[in-house]
């Protein structure tokens, strides 16, 4: 059985780290600012009750200034990344042209964290207009429309490049196809729009589709982002995965996590070779923050995806039912969803349905 | 009838205008007024059927006509990527509308990821907006009374969509293999264009604000002179509100809260995205008419542009989009009193709900749908 966990775990891209199960591993805690200590807090309280196998470090990613004048973050962070392989973040304040974005930016090119997993499933509990969301967005996390390469070239005319390589999409197809394996699902639709950017995402659809001829027990639909925006408002349960390039990423994982209620409940990976950064992608709410009123769910699931991630899959189904269960119930879901909660009696009571999930 | 005919005759052309003065001067010299003759009486446009269900849709739409007597005759052009040897050239497509009141009314033409001609990156629709330079895709997102949505909400808001350049300038190349780079190319005159444009429509058409969608915290040059421009140009229109929004925000905020927009301005990839996902929200793509314009020729076409080539020649595609689209059509032709009867019958039609096509959930065939808006109309 340890065996076969093994070798599941090593023929997965992107997933080479090994454990043997007994291990207590480190994981690299980016509380975040704003709410983000308060979620994390919560984390750390149900991984304990729920007996997880993870020590926490927990490291400052405030910048500072370095020797050439310029901020960055510190150097703690990457090497505690280095050792640990796994990181969970907090959400980060991002006042542009302070620094602060530059560590989603300096980890991924350390990483190459090359694929954004973004699992949106309608919660019981939480009423939304569409109850039967079940899809997973990968996105491509490195190049694309975000390759950050722009030009003006006469005043009044910019040229903003979107790059696509060959390596880059294999990455994120492969990977793809490897995640709808390992989580049972059945259908990877390639989302593009190669009827107009006929070269740069005619080749993303040429190695999806060559990806998909090496993984024959899962299907593989091609479909133009403009027909899946218009599908999914009307019925999203005809998709199950979806792999795109950077944009079409961004915009329909945001798009799907509005139909399930929002960035507050959905949880985020960000899987490179041989390291993982999971976060949650809701903004800091400095209104709320000290006041216990956060709801601790978005960063809870991503902590479940890292547990699976790492090969916990125990734990992993544990710490997600007594989620979905105690917001199904609904008598300690925060003000967000509709409850009275508060983000301590939440936790209080995931922690004790983990426990009498035992 | 009649004089209501020649009424809305006169405003359409001052050429027809001085005949039918013509015709009434010469009332008290010769007997009796002569009625015009049939051929004076249309206004003539352009057909340009596309692919997959488009050439059902506009043939619907040409029967309706015939059957009502709407005073317009068409010129049919055929242009496909498809079909490519048998279309026709965006030349005699150009020479023609211009050569038809400036007007279109056009299905979808479907752009497939392959090329049939060697060299030549840029596909029909955008060969064809570029050359009559249609900036502007508009497309008015209204629930109509009789479809059920999700969100059950009353929603009315205008999406004006730059279309000439960005994502779909189709100037890609290879670096080196396996790297291939496209450019979106951006530019302040465009942008300022279609802000303009949009505040513009605004005005006219009473709305109160004007929401710019962009994804400049990204594309900081690019989408920052997008945004930057519509910022300048709000200035000049103090009496109408001016928001920005970041693309994939406004996405989550249609799926949850559609009712706060009004007017919509975005460049041209986000407008494709919004569109489609807008036309999602009020019943799907066979409903929601659009038009392209420029600052000569004016092209009517659904909303979201999807070829549906599934239902090719199955006649289940639901025709609402395109005879609204015509609709639309009537009354820029100042042919007003025919296209609100027209926009009447099908709203009624709509309402009744007894013949509904298939994405609206009934068994009615396309057919089916044109004759009864054909029975509703009434002018």
């Amino acid at each position: 059985m340890l065996g076969k966990c093994i070798k599941k775990a090593s023929s997965t891209v992107g997933q080479s780290i090994r454990y043997s199960s007994g291990d207590v591993r480190r994981v690299t805690l980016i509380p975040g600012d704003g709410i983000g200590p308060e979620i994390s807090a919560s984390v750390q309280k149900i991984f304990e009750a729920a007996d997880a196998p993870i020590a926490w470090d927990p490291v400052d990613v405030t910048p500072v200034k370095g020797r050439d004048g310029v901020f960055r973050i510190p150097s703690r962070c990457i090497e505690l990344m280095h050792a640990n392989k796994v990181g969970l973040k907090g959400p980060l304040e991002t006042p542009i042209g302070k620094g602060h974005r530059s560590l989603n930016l300096a980890v991924r090119k350390e990483f190459s964290l090359y694929a954004n997993v973004r699992p949106c499933r309608s919660l019981e509990g939480h009423k939304t207009l569409y109850d039967n969301v079940d899809v997973v967005t990968i996105r491509e996390n490195t190049e694309g429309e975000y390759s950050g390469i722009e030009h003006e070239i006469v005043p009044g005319v910019v040229q903003s490049i979107k790059l696509i390589t060959e390596t880059a999409s294999r990455n994120v197809a492969s990977f793809a196809f490897e995640y709808a394996r390992q989580n049972g699902r059945k259908v990877v639709t390639a989302v593009h729009k190669a009827n107009i950017m006929r070269q740069s995402d005619g080749l993303f659809l040429s190695i999806c589709r060559e990806q998909a001829a090496l993984y024959p027990d899962i299907k593989f639909k091609e479909a133009y982002l403009d027909t899946v925006c218009l599908n999914m408002v009307q019925d999203p349960s005809q998709y199950d995965v979806l792999v795109m390039p950077n944009l079409y990423g961004d915009i329909l994982s945001d798009l799907c996590a509005g139909l399930v209620g929002g960035l507050g409940v959905t949880p985020s990976g960000n899987i490179g070779k041989g390291a993982a950064v999971f976060e949650s992608v809701h903004g800091t709410a400095p209104d709320i923050a000290g006041q216990d009123k956060a709801n601790p769910t978005a960063l809870l699931l991503s902590a479940v995806m890292m547990l699976r991630y790492m090969n916990l899959p125990q734990h992993a189904a544990r710490i997600e039912k007594a989620v979905f269960d105690a917001i199904a119930d609904g008598r300690a879901k925060t003000g967000d969803l509709g409850g009275t909660g508060t983000c301590s009696s939440f936790t209080a009571d995931v922690c004790a349905r983990v426990k009498d999930l035992e | 009838m009649l004089s209501r005919t020649v009424s809305s005759l006169s405003r359409v052309a001052p050429q027809t205008l001085g005949a039918v003065n013509a015709a009434s001067s010469r009332q008290y010299s010769i007997t009796a007024p002569r009625p015009p003759t049939e051929l004076n009486q249309k206004l003539k446009v352009t057909i340009i059927p596309g692919d997959g269900v488009g050439p059902e849709l506009i043939y619907t739409v040409q029967d309706i006509v015939k059957q009502t007597g709407i005073p317009i005759e068409f010129e049919e052009i055929f242009l496909s990527e498809v079909h490519y040897t048998r279309s026709s050239s965006i030349e005699n497509a150009v020479e023609s509308i211009g050569r038809n009141n400036n007007v279109a009314l056009k299905g979808a033409i479907e752009e497939s990821a392959v090329l049939h001609t060697e060299g030549e990156l840029q596909g029909l629709n955008m060969r064809l907006r570029r050359s009559l330079d249609l900036f502007a895709n508009v497309v008015h997102i209204k629930t109509l009374d009789g479809i059920k949505t999700r969100h059950g909400k009353q929603l009315d808001f205008v999406i004006v969509r730059e279309q000439t350049e960005g994502e779909y300038s189709s100037l890609e190349h290879e670096l080196v293999p396996g790297v291939i780079e496209c450019l979106k190319i951006s530019t302040r005159t465009k942008a300022e264009r279609i802000a303009k444009f949009a505040f513009d429509y605004a005005t006219k058409t009473g709305r109160k604000k004007v929401t710019a969608v962009h994804k400049a915290n990204i594309m900081k040059l690019g989408d920052g002179l997008f945004l930057r421009t519509c910022e300048g140009v709000a200035k000049q229109y103090p009496k109408i509100q001016f928001e920005s929004m970041i693309i994939d925000n406004t996405c989550m905020q249609l799926v949850s809260k559609p009712e706060q927009f009004d007017v919509m301005v975005m460049p041209n990839l986000y407008g494709n995205i919004i569109d489609n996902l807008a036309a999602g929200l009020v019943g799907g793509a066979g409903v929601v008419p659009g038009q392209s314009v420029g600052r000569d020729f004016v092209i009517f076409e659904p909303g979201s542009r999807h070829s549906f080539q599934e239902a090719m020649g199955r006649s289940i595609a639901n025709p609402t989009a395109m005879i609204l689209c015509a609709a639309n059509m009537l009354n820029h032709l100042h042919l007003d009193a025919w296209g609100n009867s027209l926009r009447q019958a099908v709203a009624d039609v709509v309402k009744e709900g007894k013949v509904r096509t298939r994405d609206l959930g009934g068994y009615a065939t396309t057919v089916d749908f044109a004759d009864a808006v054909i029975d509703k109309f009434r002018i």
